[in-house]
């Protein structure tokens, strides 16, 4: 049955692959675009050198797309295979935009990418550049839908509980759709990506300019990043995720617990800049606070109030209570359809489903609940507040941090001196890490913070696994941290080799490193 | 909008649609995989066999992730159940499909001989492995499957794993490796020439001699040796999605009982004997490229077979049969079901269309002289 080692198993598993997943995916998010400048340059000046720089750019975006390829059909299946309630439950709002996904995004881009590295030959310039783009309208478009299907687990609108399905069911298509909360996750999680490709092509290039190699090729290469840079760390910055946050309660409950906002703060509200969060007591053991910052970046206003957690908490108390009475009713419902006095009392109550089922994780029963457990159950609806606060402030000073690198490089590359500075260069090639860091703590604060929930609301965590034994998934867990370390160090070996020999590797007698063979 | 239970037929046609379409497309360089180390006998015979579908074998695994797509947004609890009940054996299509990514995309990058042979290796497994399994599968699905739901619809699988081993169930393993191994050796031989076709030709004949065996012999023991299911009480095809509301039995020929009832589908069955006879005589001919279409018409007869003789079953429970997934009460809502036609029918036509360009753009025959001028390009 259902034990929490089962659940905690397969969360981390979920984490696991999904991080992993996100470590090749915004590389390939961004470099696509990055690609498509470089070849339009190509195809509008006729210059060889843009075509050698898309074409080596392009090795290594291959190295790093086939391993986004492997770890993404392992995320396609994995809900079927570990989290089948949730299947079910919602699959009915969910699938759709992952089967659209498919249709619409996966085709293009795989059809696409086969033709980019094999159709030089055979292809005029033009079409050749329209396949670069279509490819990259692909990658760009399979980010939107599986961001719809995540944001939806953030605000879950459009739908409704079937007591005779027992499961979600679509109702607004449109709703889902154009849900605030999706539309502000794929601006952010797809200029992140966008971020990430900059600074990789911007770190290499410095380190061949650091090595007074392939200066040409390298110059070109750190402009077109460090513009294309700037115009992205501002985009995750300016127009990043601060549009969702007032939208949705789950968005409500994770900025409390992002800003350590233990109580309701007369509007409009400080920020705390650094704080020690004391989870046991409740409150912050000390805080550096800067007036009125927090409301006016989390309301835009100087009126609106943002509810701290624990005004949050006994809000999710009465819905607790008011759930376990639906939840009751359900199961009358389900013994005996015909029950219309069960039928009412759910209907009454049906929009707190989700919070009457929370108690499932301690009792069977809706009559054995304590007030202990009733407690611990409103508890449980605010994620931890210290690595929620942390893993925040970290992004966020990555990001400050890149913007900084970005507008510097972009500065000296238009007064045509990067090549001398050493100081940029040497930073720029110590940022490299930088951006896949900001942007797993990002997926951390986004999934950690939507806990106890996998629908905010709807669905808790623990209802929402397959009915595995612990023993398998120990066993798969333990398969995918092997394969996936291993073909990591594959990854990383490949891509090191290739970033050394450059653009040499293409084997067109133009650059430094020719090799003999290999390629 | 359509009516309930026509989307509902339409969305078993669809979801055959998608899964003939990915034993084709991927089929295809599956079987080129599996015949990788047997065909090539050196490096170079190892590329020309791994450039065929070098371009081609990203935008084909599209339809197996698709195909995985469709089935959780149309059938959201075969999805749930099926993917948890057959954890290991979905586990193991996932591992060994991690080895083409990498296998095809790593491989020439690296000029040592252990280094290629590894992912040669990396190639047969990612190309053999699946459609064993996806056969193993169905023959299990044919059996029908332990499973059953809670009150709250929570499915369990009750069965272990090695019982999913069992002698019909790898009969149809084998069904299904003969099938995908002879498909990718009528595209080796439509797309290679002089000794690597003549070897990819031989083992067309021995897979197809397998393949109709094994078929033949699957079909005598469906008749004979199985019980099919049969739902006894009144469906309503125009009811919510609810799988614990029927009452299901077993019974011996049911998997027979709609052939019987509209013999016109006897030609699902036929299609799969028709096409694989014509491909071996388009082959004899020479003429490669008609039997690359006989042999996906064969593909479209094999799991045709399988769909027309468990129709309207999907997933049949041999433990508690009444929580049998069929197409009427395993689906989506008739709202979810309509939206995702739309879909398919604006996406299927057009993906049909730019992967038949990207082929056209990439055809010709792929030869060693090919391969050593693209040393630094191709795979
Ligand atoms: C914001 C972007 C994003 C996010 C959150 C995810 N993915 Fe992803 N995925 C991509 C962006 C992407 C991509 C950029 O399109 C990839 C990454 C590299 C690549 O090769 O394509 C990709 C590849 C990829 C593939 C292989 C596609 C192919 O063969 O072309 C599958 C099946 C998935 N993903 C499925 C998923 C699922 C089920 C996810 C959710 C749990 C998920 N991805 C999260
Ligand atoms: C690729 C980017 C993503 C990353 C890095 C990521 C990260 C995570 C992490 C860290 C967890 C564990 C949270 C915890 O248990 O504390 C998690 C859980 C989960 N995520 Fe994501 N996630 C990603 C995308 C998605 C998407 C797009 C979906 C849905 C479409 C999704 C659905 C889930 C589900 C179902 C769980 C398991 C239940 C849970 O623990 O909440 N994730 N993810
Ligand atoms: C500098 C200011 C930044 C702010 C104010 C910010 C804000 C946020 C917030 C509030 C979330 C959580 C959203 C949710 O819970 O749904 C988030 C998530 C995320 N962040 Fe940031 N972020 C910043 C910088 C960055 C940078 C530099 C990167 C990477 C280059 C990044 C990558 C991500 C990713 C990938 C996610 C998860 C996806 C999502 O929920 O949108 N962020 N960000």
């Amino acid at each position: 049955m259902i034990s929490d080692q089962l659940v905690d198993l397969s969360r981390l598993q979920f984490a696991v692959t999904a991080l992993y997943h996100f470590l090749f995916v915004p590389l390939t998010l961004g470099m696509v675009w990055i690609l498509v400048v470089m070849e339009s340059v190509y195809v509008m000046t006729g210059k060889t050198i843009y075509k050698d720089m898309t074409r080596f750019w392009g090795k290594l975006f291959g190295i790093n797309f086939a391993l986004g390829v492997t770890t993404g059909i392992t995320m396609e299946f994995q809900f079927g295979t570990n989290w089948a309630y949730y299947s079910h439950y919602v699959g009915d709002i969910f699938g759709a935009p992952l089967a659209i996904e498919g249709l619409m995004a996966f085709f293009l881009e795989s059809t696409f990418i086969g033709l980019f590295f094999f159709g030089w030959d055979r292809l005029s310039r033009p079409k050749h550049l329209m396949v670069t783009l279509l490819m990259a309208v692909g990658t760009n478009l399979s980010a939107l839908w599986i961001l719809i299907a995540n944001g939806w687990m953030q605000n879950p609108v459009g739908s409704e509980f079937n007591y005779v399905t027992m499961r979600m069911e679509l109702t607004d298509f449109g709703a889902v759709l154009f849900n605030p909360d999706a539309q502000a996750k794929f601006v952010h999680t797809v200029s992140a990506g966008y971020v990430t490709a900059s600074i990789f092509v911007l770190s290499i290039s410095s380190w061949y300019l650091l090595k007074g190699r392939d200066l040409e090729f390298a110059k070109r290469s750190f402009r077109i990043a460090s513009a294309f840079g700037v115009a992205s760390v501002l985009s995750v910055i300016v127009l990043g995720d601060e549009s969702g946050y007032t939208v949705g309660e789950a968005q409500q409950t994770k900025l409390a617990a992002m800003e350590a906002m233990w109580e309701t703060e007369p509007a409009p509200a400080p920020f705390n800049l650094v704080a020690a969060p004391n989870e046991a007591a409740g409150k912050n053991d000390w805080a550096v606070r800067i007036p009125w910052v927090m409301g006016l970046i989390g309301t835009r206003s100087t009126t609106q109030v943002i509810p701290g957690i624990r005004e949050i908490k006994e809000k999710n108390r009465a819905r607790i209570l008011s759930g376990m009475t639906a939840v009751s009713a359900l199961e009358a419902l389900r013994h005996n359809p015909a029950d219309t006095e069960a039928r009412d009392r759910l209907k009454a109550h049906q929009a707190d489903l989700g919070f009457g089922l929370l108690l499932k994780k301690y009792v069977a029963h809706m009559e054995d609940v304590t007030p202990a457990i009733l407690q611990q159950a409103v508890d449980s609806t605010v994620p931890r507040v210290a690595p929620m606060f942390w893993g925040f402030r970290f992004m966020v000073g990555l990001g400050v941090l890149l913007l900084a690198l970005f507008v510097s490089a972009f500065v000296a590359t238009l007064r045509g001196q990067c090549e001398n500075k050493r100081w940029l260069l040497r930073w720029a090639l110590y940022m490299l890490p930088a951006p896949w860091l900001a942007c797993e703590l990002g997926w951390f604060v986004a999934e950690y913070g939507r806990q106890p929930w996998t629908i905010y609301g709807v669905l808790p965590t623990h209802l929402s696994v397959s009915t595995l034994t612990p023993a398998s998934l120990y066993g798969s867990l333990a398969g995918f941290v092997g394969f996936y370390t291993v073909l990591l160090v594959v990854e990383m070996y490949l891509m090191v080799k290739f970033a050394r020999l450059g653009p040499g590797s293409l084997g067109t007698g133009r650059y430094l490193n020719e090799p003999a063979a290999a390629h | 909008m359509l009516d309930y239970p026509t989307l509902k037929i339409i969305w078993w046609l669809l979801v055959g649609i998608l899964l003939v379409g990915f034993a084709v497309m991927d089929g295809h360089d599956m079987g080129v995989g599996t015949l990788l180390p047997f065909v090539g006998r050196n490096d170079v015979e190892r590329r020309v066999v791994i450039n065929t579908v070098g371009p081609h074998w990203d935008g084909n695994q599209v339809w197996f992730i698709t195909g995985g797509g469709a089935i959780f947004a149309a059938w959201p609890l075969v999805y749930a159940t099926a993917f948890s009940g057959f954890y290991w054996a979905m586990l193991a299509v996932l591992w060994a499909l991690f080895f083409r990514p990498v296998g095809f995309d790593y491989r020439s990058k690296i000029d040592n001989p252990t280094w290629r042979s590894t992912w040669d290796w990396g190639l047969f497994v990612g190309g053999a492995v699946p459609p064993l399994i996806f056969g193993v599968a169905f023959g299990n699905l044919l059996l029908g499957v332990p499973f059953g739901f809670d009150d709250q619809l929570v499915s369990t699988y009750t069965g272990t794993f090695w019982q999913l081993l069992n002698p019909f169930a790898l009969l149809a393993g084998v069904v299904s490796s003969a099938m995908i191994t002879f498909h990718g050796a009528v595209y080796l031989a439509h797309r290679t020439e002089a000794q690597i076709q003549a070897r990819a030709l031989t083992a067309a004949r021995i897979a197809a001699l397998v393949l109709l065996a094994t078929f033949t012999l699957a079909g005598v023991w469906v008749a004979r040796g199985i019980d099919g299911y049969v739902i006894t009480s009144v469906v309503d095809p125009a009811a919510y999605a609810n799988p614990v509301a029927k009452t299901v039995v077993r019974q011996a020929g049911a998997w027979l009982a709609n052939y019987h009832a509209a013999p016109g589908t006897l030609a699902v069955p036929a299609l799969a004997y028709a096409g694989t006879l014509l491909a071996l005589l388009a082959l004899a001919r020479g003429r490669t490229g008609l039997a690359f279409v006989a042999s996906s018409l064969m593909i479209a007869g094999v799991i045709g077979t399988a769909g027309v003789s468990m129709f309207p079953f999907v997933m049949p429970s041999s433990s508690m049969p009444n929580a049998s997934l069929t197409v009427w009460d395993s689906v989506s809502s008739q709202r979810t079901l309509g939206i995702m036609l739309v879909a398919a029918v604006i996406f299927v036509p057009l993906i049909l269309a730019y992967t038949a360009w990207a082929y056209k753009v990439m055809a010709g025959k792929v030869t060693a002289a090919f391969v050593k001028k693209h040393e630094h390009t191709a795979y």
